[in-house]
């Protein structure tokens, strides 16, 4: 081959992976993790309509589960990568709100497994796609990052399933002009509320004036920066820049440079590990940022990022979810006695509350018949997870009905109504956990709306 | 040769030589309006483009060393070892956790310039022992089969690698001690330039220099360059073809876990399985950018892309209005790339006698 053939087919190659690249850290394989519960005691459902001959009479189809047949959950979570933390916390709550039914719904077994997405669209389009082809699914609980959902919408939508993402937070998502189709609820708070709040807190109790922002392009990043420098404004402060680096970016002296020319008073940055780790602790070495205020988000609200990014981080704010109560405190202490440690991550209460709608729903709407076999209606399923109100959920009082948050904009699917959102600061205690994956130690609480 | 090309050139008016030519005018006029109207709106200071241009000349530096292992081994073989990221990424990966152990001994904190000899040697020895695996798992049964056999294996044993130090270490991110704020900053011009960023650079400069010298002087290096000319000449002149290419992996892997040190010392954070991915791919960029298969030319491949990188989105993009112009970064690179490749399709110092070898 000639040296120039050559060549190109290296470009190509070059083109291909970097384009690949620009998802995420681990977005490929693995075989799905089976994670078959434990049949324990057997109940019979009493309040199940039971019906003769059953006629499926449901827009979408139906689905049947002979006597035998387990009830198939999915999930499309990230195992492996930066995002696993929050993938295994949020499989972790499931596994329990599942053995708090004894693992049977309808009298039949409850079989939950899943597929890797990742924290990036390549990932979420395989995963869904391999969800839409497994016909015994009846939802699914996923995704974690926005980006994965994105990509992934279309695929599960069309397939007439209905899915629960616990941690999606990008507005786009349930924004039905934009990225939004049917099937598609979330148990975690849209961030047109976090970017609120955050600008909130940034404005009256930093007393902030002037604010920039960075995003990595991923749509929650980008969504997230976007409320808080369009909240920012409103309130009254000057946005100086708004600026972007790409996932995989090692140097930000760069991007923080070109911040620091106008010194904000605040810095707001809603991206993941380690991208984050390096703009926290570059930004000491970049004039102009001796005075402006470090504030990231729940991305960054995760046990290993203090440490990692040290002494840097030292008096900074993050934002994201503050679940508290003694629902809460009840969850971790069986997450505790199931699992030996608190969850790695954020949002597994949101995974708990998710799930138990979902199987709310499905007692809901299942129709038995005499022998056992349970019908499910896919469109009766969406239907009932909307009509869900007043569910008095770990991560506040959910309610899955159309809101309006913006002005003429009506989102859909969005369960949860913002009540659960703090700021924290990072103490030192917090940069000095000596283990990265000791798990639970959240910062101080600061404020909340 | 090159002259009778030019006479046809002139004789014979072609569409393609015109298009070429109006790209590369028009691709000038873009980087020169863009940096102008930078410059002329006065943002940022003189002291901040002196910054700017350390911190890439430090990143550049890395990015060359790793760069030098590709060439090095496309230099002999004619193949490219997209394996070789991870190589620098099992180096790294691994002495993070002898920094770990002599942080918290205490030994670190006494003898800061101790640990980063012991890290070096650790890291180099390890990304040689991959690298030379990988020349007698992967790349010696295929030496022979046709050039596509050997790429495609290489991103394989890439993903191999990757994959098995995450098995072996977990997903998690893990951290370096922090060399850079021990070696303080200096204050030069009115700019504030990290002491971590000129060792870096140093220390690569002395590691390319020591390379340059054992090609260019003693008797291994000058069988390296017969190889490289022709390996069956070579055999027949009685050197041993198979050592000379283990050499050149044992080298390729020396450098890539040295700059895999330099990389953990000037940017502690984010130490992964993966995180060799990325720049590998900037370090192929920067070889092929300074000519692949020349020593000179992966150096200033690697420094050209890293001060690109450092200085370019600020610097061109933002005269041109574009927003979030910092995202752009890899777009930078790549696109330097290609205009070098326009202008001299063999690297910034690649040779002319390229079709003949290959």
């Amino acid at each position: 081959m000639h040296r120039k053939t050559f060549a190109l087919v290296g470009l190509l190659v070059i083109a291909a992976m970097t384009l690949s690249a620009c998802g995420a850290t681990a977005t490929d394989e693995p075989p799905a993790v089976d994670q078959p519960t434990d049949a324990p005691a057997v109940e019979e459902p009493t309040d199940v309509p039971v019906v003769e001959e059953f006629v499926c009479t449901d827009d979408l189809g139906c689905l049947d589960i002979a006597p035998d047949d387990p009830i198939h959950i999915g999930w499309m979570l990230p195992i492996t990568g930066g995002a696993s933390i929050y993938g295994e916390s949020a499989i972790g709550t499931m596994e329990i709100a599942i053995e708090e039914r004894g693992g049977q719904l309808l009298g039949h077994d409850i079989l939950l497994t899943g597929e890797e997405t990742g924290c990036g669209a390549e990932g979420g389009a395989t995963a869904a796609q391999r969800i839409a082809a497994d016909p015994t699914i009846v939802g699914v609980i996923g995704t974690t990052c926005s980006s994965a959902m994105t990509a992934a919408m279309s695929t599960i939508s069309g397939a007439g399933l209905t899915i629960i993402s616990p941690s999606n937070t990008s507005p786009a998502l349930t924004d039905p002009g934009q990225t939004w189709e049917p099937g598609y609820f979330r148990t975690a708070h849209n961030d047109l509320f976090q970017g609120a709040m955050a600008a909130q807190f940034a404005y009256d109790e930093l007393g902030a004036r002037t604010a920039a922002a960075i995003h990595d392009g991923d749509p929650y990043t980008q969504g997230l920066a976007a409320a808080f420098t369009d909240n920012f404004a409103k309130l009254g402060g000057t946005v100086t820049s708004t600026e972007a680096v790409n996932k995989g970016d090692l140097d930000m002296r760069p991007v923080l440079t070109t911040i620091a020319v106008d010194s904000p008073d605040v810095l707001f940055f809603p991206v993941f590990q380690p991208e984050g780790d390096f703009i926290v602790a570059q930004s000491v070495e970049v004039p102009g940022l001796e005075d402006t205020i470090l504030f990231a988000a729940d991305g960054l609200l995760v046990s290993p990022f203090a440490p990692s990014a040290g002494e840097a981080a030292l008096g900074m704010y993050l934002s994201g979810p503050n679940v508290t109560g003694s629902k809460q405190a009840a969850l971790m202490d069986a997450y505790v006695a199931m699992h030996g440690a608190l969850p790695p991550g954020p949002f597994g209460e949101h995974a708990y509350d998710g799930i138990n709608i979902l199987m709310d729903a499905m007692e809901a709407v299942a129709v038995v018949d005499a022998d056992g076999t349970v019908h499910i209606g896919r469109q009766a399923l969406r239907d009932a997870v909307e009509a869900t109100s007043g569910f008095d959920g770990v991560t506040g009082v959910l309610d899955c009905g159309p809101k309006e948050l913006q002005p003429g904009v009506e989102y859909r699917g969005d369960c949860a109504t913002g009540e659960a959102l703090a700021v924290f600061k990072v103490n030192a205690e917090w940069i000095a956990s000596e283990d990265v994956f000791e798990v639970g130690v959240h910062p101080p609480f600061v404020w909340a709306p | 040769m090159a002259t009778i090309t030019r006479r046809i050139f002139l004789k014979r008016f072609s569409w393609t030589g015109l298009l070429l030519w109006a790209l590369r005018i028009g691709v000038l006029v873009i980087v020169l309006w863009g940096s102008i109207s930078t410059l002329a709106s006065g943002r940022y200071s003189a002291s901040t483009w002196l910054a700017l241009l350390i911190a890439g000349l430090a990143q550049g530096s890395i990015y060359a060393l790793i760069a030098l292992g590709y060439s090095l081994v496309y230099g002999i073989l004619l193949m490219i070892n997209f394996a070789h990221g991870e190589v620098f990424m099992a180096g790294i990966f691994t002495s993070v956790f002898l920094a770990e152990a002599l942080e918290e001994s205490g030994f670190l904190a006494r003898h800061p310039f101790l640990t980063i000899g012991a890290l070096l040697l650790l890291s180099m020895a390890v990304s040689t022992t991959v690298a030379l695996l990988l020349e007698r798992i992967a790349y010696r049964p295929l030496r022979n089969a046709p050039r596509l056999v050997p790429l495609i294996t290489a991103i394989g044993a890439s993903f191999f690698l990757q994959y098995a130090f995450r098995g072996f270490f977990g997903s998690g991110f893990k951290v370096y001690p922090e060399f850079g704020r021990m070696m303080g900053q200096w204050n030069i011009f009115g700019a504030n330039i990290q002491v971590v960023q000129v060792a870096v650079f140093l220390a690569a400069l002395v590691m390319m220099a020591g390379l340059y010298w054992f090609v260019e002087r003693t008797k291994t290096g000058k069988s390296m360059r017969a190889v490289s000319e022709d390996k069956e000449i070579a055999a027949l002149m009685g050197i041993d073809v198979n050592r000379v290419i283990v050499i050149t992996f044992a080298i390729g892997g020396m450098l890539a876990g040295a700059a895999g040190v330099l990389r953990g010392v000037y940017q502690p954070q984010g130490i992964s399985f993966f995180m060799g991915f990325v720049p590998g791919l900037k370090a192929f960029t920067a070889a092929v950018l300074g000519g692949i298969g020349n020593i000179p030319g992966a150096m200033l491949g690697g420094l050209f892309l890293g001060v690109f990188e450092g200085i370019g989105p600020n610097l061109i993009l933002q005269g041109l209005g574009i927003p979030a112009a910092n995202q752009l970064k890899d777009v930078i690179a790549i696109v330097m790339l290609v205009i070098v490749l326009i202008f001299r399709p063999q690297g910034l110092l690649g040779e002319r006698l390229a079709e003949e070898k290959a």
